[in-house]
């Protein structure tokens, strides 16, 4: 498994998200009001909604589609709906953000 | 013949006074010039709500019954702290401690009682208090600063009320009760002993057969000596073993006293000009200490005052209940052992349940009810009514609920009573006297049931007998628990929180979260948004808008479509535009590939399909050709929809388009609770349709007709008309005020007319339009927020601003093959 830099901690905002494109699709990087770095599929299980956009709170974020509330630590839907996101193995160095991908051939830009 | 007013002395200013001029200036308005001394340097409070104030439940602003303002509105004259100390009946005169003198027509002696003091040696010394009035629980609450020990002698009702209350405020406290258990007067032993053991679970120890000898002590309290000997120290002594009618000053005056001052059922003394009602009185031979029929003397003495009509005293058992909260207790009538009597009991140990009906012919005459209290009501009214309870007898006991196959609903149950079942003991209110006024006055909140019946406006214990009678009359109209949360990280409701924004100056969502004791480490996507709307609302030259709780249109500027690209609508002030700006959208839609232009209802034009990442390149064009942000994702003022008006319409009186402009170049960028529709007719047949919107001007020769609360989405309303006013600078001020009140005023999300519904349009009308001091002060914080919030946030991002939100944070693409 190859690590990529994707970038720094202080590129996405507290409680905030930034995406990450990919040939397999977006990835959103969310950094939590305590500072912890998550990578899930930027695509809701619901409509495909970008959950990049949406509202972050605690270690989830609200779609910002249809509201669905999904965990950022599971991927997993919250609450009585039913689904889940791919999550992306990721690793913070020194306030640089790495994650990991399926396929070893990748480069960042 | 009488003259045209009379005066009418009152001494006392107590419960049983302040009802009685209730009902006579409701039956005799204008008859008396009244004048009451009070010996307290106070207004009329509720005496029965001393303990919750003990207990810190309650403060002394909560129980007044008679503010400042009723005395002075009903032409009273109070005498704060002047205690009467002569009347002098010949010369029809009464002089206070003061010296003041005044004459009367008809005197009312409501002195009360005083409390007993055993008289034992060191019953006098500093620390040994009585339970009577406000300035004893304050003495109370003083002495209980020191968290030390107390003693209560007295194991009664207000005793064990005491007890609970220093308790709760730290003591340590004993209660000593001379008879074998507690509240012997109105508990059968077994409830008494259940009562001790609840009683104890607080940790307050309790010794009956308590025989107290003196209370020791060299200057001051240090303890209570029984008749055994035993010592318990004691830095604070409460004596609240029982009261005894004040009659000092009428036995002087030479007035007929017996236990109390005599009086007949119409609370005539023996002498005629003088009535007397309260503790201080004897009635049928009987005094009384209970609020029931202290008021039913007050409206005995109401009618013979009014001379309205002939009412009687007539006496009646009154529940007992103690409000120590977590205690439930019940008693009710005559409950000693007989021959003619039969009993049935229940015991639920586990529990804690005891309940007792006392028989005799098939008929309740006593009822004990411990740990479970609801169906006390039920038992009353069976007592009341004398029913013969043959029938239900196996089930009696378990109460109204198991009676005739009805469910255990508890509405059930009180929807089965009787309209003439008490619901109200305190205050003699039975069941068809609220429902009728609830409907026939059109009542919806418990306050108002309160006002118009006095129901549960006591002592308060019947409240929820109250709100499940508000339920069945006014049907889900009715919440009980009407304050919704926010949402599920607090228990307060918006309006709760708006004011706690303000009153304790809180001026980030960090500061809410932590002094509302919000239960989320950072809330969640309902209550962010709110919170940030009221911050900026209320702050807005100082609170620092935190975009990370704007959703997401509003923190892009644009509106999220469902495949995730955004549209993009320009302002067209007024629904005007021209060749230059027509071309600019036709070349910004040609470069970006934008896949569909649409006109919107608000009269602009919408382009669909943009992507985000072209969004600052869309805006740059955009604006060198003068645009700016249409709002159209905004929680704020959309649009102002117009008609040619007299520019062009033959039809026209005003010049419609030009006033809507001008209302849009005044209010864009402000945000609101919800969205904000507008719109500005020129003549009354109303082409731009202001009617439904939020905001609606129609204009006529003579003026602007200015309408608010209209719906044309989820739901469908007409516009209420607000008033017409003459100029369009009139109408601007009046416009502007009121998007002020609902900005300041309505919950996160409350469209206007839902707003208005609720606050109600008169009042709306009052504050923006005839009030106009106050109109200019909220047009002058609209003008102040405008300040900071007339930015093009356009422009602002084209210049740079959060760059971060249109750029992927990376691309990730497949490597070419490596070594």
């Amino acid at each position: 498994m190859t690590w990529l830099p994707i970038g720094t901690i202080d590129d996405i905002p507290q409680r905030g998200a930034r995406c990450v494109v990919t040939p397999q699709g977006k990835i959103g990087v969310f950094r939590t009001h305590d500072d912890r770095i998550f990578a899930i599929e930027d695509h809701c299980p619901h409509k495909g909604g970008p959950l990049t956009q949406g509202i972050v709170h605690g270690a989830s974020v609200t779609c910002p589609l249809h509201n669905w509330v999904i965990s950022l630590e599971t991927g997993l839907a919250q609450g009585a709906d039913e689904g889940s996101v791919r999550t992306i193995p990721l690793k913070v160095e020194e306030g640089r953000i790495l994650i990991a991908l399926d396929r070893q051939l990748m480069a960042a830009e | 013949m009488r003259p045209m007013t009379e005066k009418l002395v009152i001494v006392g200013n107590g419960m049983a006074p302040g009802r009685m001029l209730e009902h006579l200036f409701e039956e005799a308005p204008g008859r008396y010039e009244v004048t009451i001394f009070n010996a307290e340097p106070r207004v009329n409070y509720d005496r029965i709500m001393l303990s919750p104030v003990l207990a810190g439940e309650k403060s002394y602003d909560d129980i007044v019954i008679h503010g400042d303002g009723w005395y002075i509105q009903n032409g009273v004259t109070l005498y704060k702290g002047h205690k009467i100390v002569a009347i002098d009946r010949g010369a029809k005169t009464v002089t206070s401690d003061h010296g003041v003198t005044e004459s009367y027509d008809r005197l009312v002696i409501a002195t009360g009682s005083v409390p007993f003091i055993i008289p034992v040696p060191g019953k006098d010394l500093p620390g040994v208090i009585t339970y009577r009035d406000l300035d004893d629980v304050n003495a109370m609450l003083l002495a209980a600063q020191s968290r030390d020990k107390a003693v209560v002698i007295g194991g009664g009702l207000l005793g064990l009320e005491a007890a609970a209350g220093l308790k709760e405020r730290g003591m340590d406290v004993t209660v000593l009760h001379v008879m074998p258990t507690l509240m012997e007067r109105q508990l059968d032993p077994a409830a008494g002993y259940l009562l001790q053991k609840a009683v104890e679970a607080r940790g307050i120890k309790v010794m009956t057969k308590a025989n107290t000898k003196a209370i020791v002590g060299n200057g001051k309290v240090e303890g209570v000596e029984l008749a055994d000997g035993t010592v318990i120290p004691a830095t604070l002594v409460v004596m609240a073993v029982g009261i005894r009618p004040n009659v000092a000053l009428a036995k002087e005056a030479g007035l007929a006293v017996n236990r109390g001052i005599v009086t007949d059922d119409r609370m005539a003394t023996s002498d005629p000009d003088i009535l007397s009602v309260g503790e201080c009185a004897e009635v049928g031979g009987n005094v009384y200490g209970l609020v029931a029929p202290l008021y039913e003397m007050a409206r005995v003495a109401a009618a013979n005052l009014a001379e309205s009509a002939d009412k009687r005293f007539v006496h009646s058992d009154t529940p007992t209940k103690l409000k120590v909260t977590g205690i439930d207790l019940y008693s009710l009538g005559d409950f000693a052992d007989g021959d003619d009597r039969e009993e049935i009991i229940l015991r639920d140990a586990s529990a804690g349940v005891y309940k007792r009906v006392v028989l005799r012919e098939n008929r309740i005459i006593g009822t004990v009810l411990f740990g479970e209290t609801a169906d006390g009501a039920w038992f009353n009214d069976l007592k009341k009514k004398e029913t013969d309870i043959s029938e239900m007898r196996d089930t009696l006991i378990f109460g109204q609920a198991f009676q005739g196959g009805a469910s255990a609903d508890p509405l059930a149950a009180v929807a089965a009573l009787a309209d003439d079942a008490e619901i109200c003991g305190c205050n003699g209110v039975c069941k068809g006297k609220i429902t009728g006024t609830i409907t026939s006055k059109g009542l919806t909140s418990l306050d108002d049931v309160r006002a118009h019946t006095k129901a549960s406006a006591s002592c308060g214990t019947c409240t929820p007998l109250v709100e499940k009678l508000m339920v069945l009359t006014l049907g889900d109209s009715y919440n009980p628990a009407a304050i919704q949360p926010m949402c599920s990280c607090t228990t307060l409701g918006h309006d709760e929180v708006r004011r706690l924004i303000k009153a304790k100056r809180l001026k980030t969502i960090p500061a809410v979260m932590q002094e509302l004791e919000w239960k989320t480490s950072c809330g969640c996507a309902r209550c962010r948004p709110a919170l940030n709307y009221y911050l900026v609302a209320d702050w807005p030259d100082e609170y620092a808008d935190d975009y990370q709780s704007r959703f997401i249109n509003e923190r892009v500027h644009a509106n999220i479509q469902k495949d995730g690209t955004y549209s993009v609508v320009p302002r067209m002030w007024g629904g005007v535009t021209s060749a230059k700006e027509l071309r600019a959208i036709a070349d910004v839609v040609d470069k970006f590939a934008i896949p569909t232009v649409k006109v919107t209802g608000g009269q602009r034009i919408d382009m669909l399909g943009v992507r985000k990442e072209d969004l600052p390149a869309v805006w740059s064009d955009l604006g060198k050709a003068g645009f700016v942000s249409g709002h159209a994702y905004a929680k704020g003022l959309r649009t102002v929809k117009t008609c040619v008006g007299s520019d062009w319409c033959r039809f026209g009186t005003q010049d419609s388009t030009g006033l809507g402009i001008r209302i849009e170049k005044f209010m864009w960028g402000s945000w609101t609770p919800a969205k904000v529709k507008m719109a500005v007719s020129g003549c009354p047949r109303n082409c731009a349709e202001a009617t439904c919107k939020d905001v609606g001007v129609v204009c006529v020769d003579s003026g602007f007709e200015i309408h608010f609360a209209g719906a044309a989405g989820l739901d469908i309303k007409g516009t209420e008309v607000l008033g017409q006013v003459k100029t369009e600078d009139e109408a601007l001020e009046v416009i502007v005020a009121l998007t002020q009140m609902y900005r300041e005023q309505a919950r996160y999300l409350e469209r206007i007319y839902k707003w208005a519904k609720r606050v109600g349009y008169d009042e709306i009308r009052r504050q923006v339009l005839d009030d106009l001091p106050r109109r200019r002060e909220f047009y002058d914080r609209f003008v102040f927020s405008q300040k900071f919030a007339q930015v093009d946030p356009w422009s602002e991002r084209v210049s740079g601003k959060d760059k971060h939100e249109f750029r992927p944070l990376a691309a990730v693409r497949y490597q070419l093959a490596a070594e």
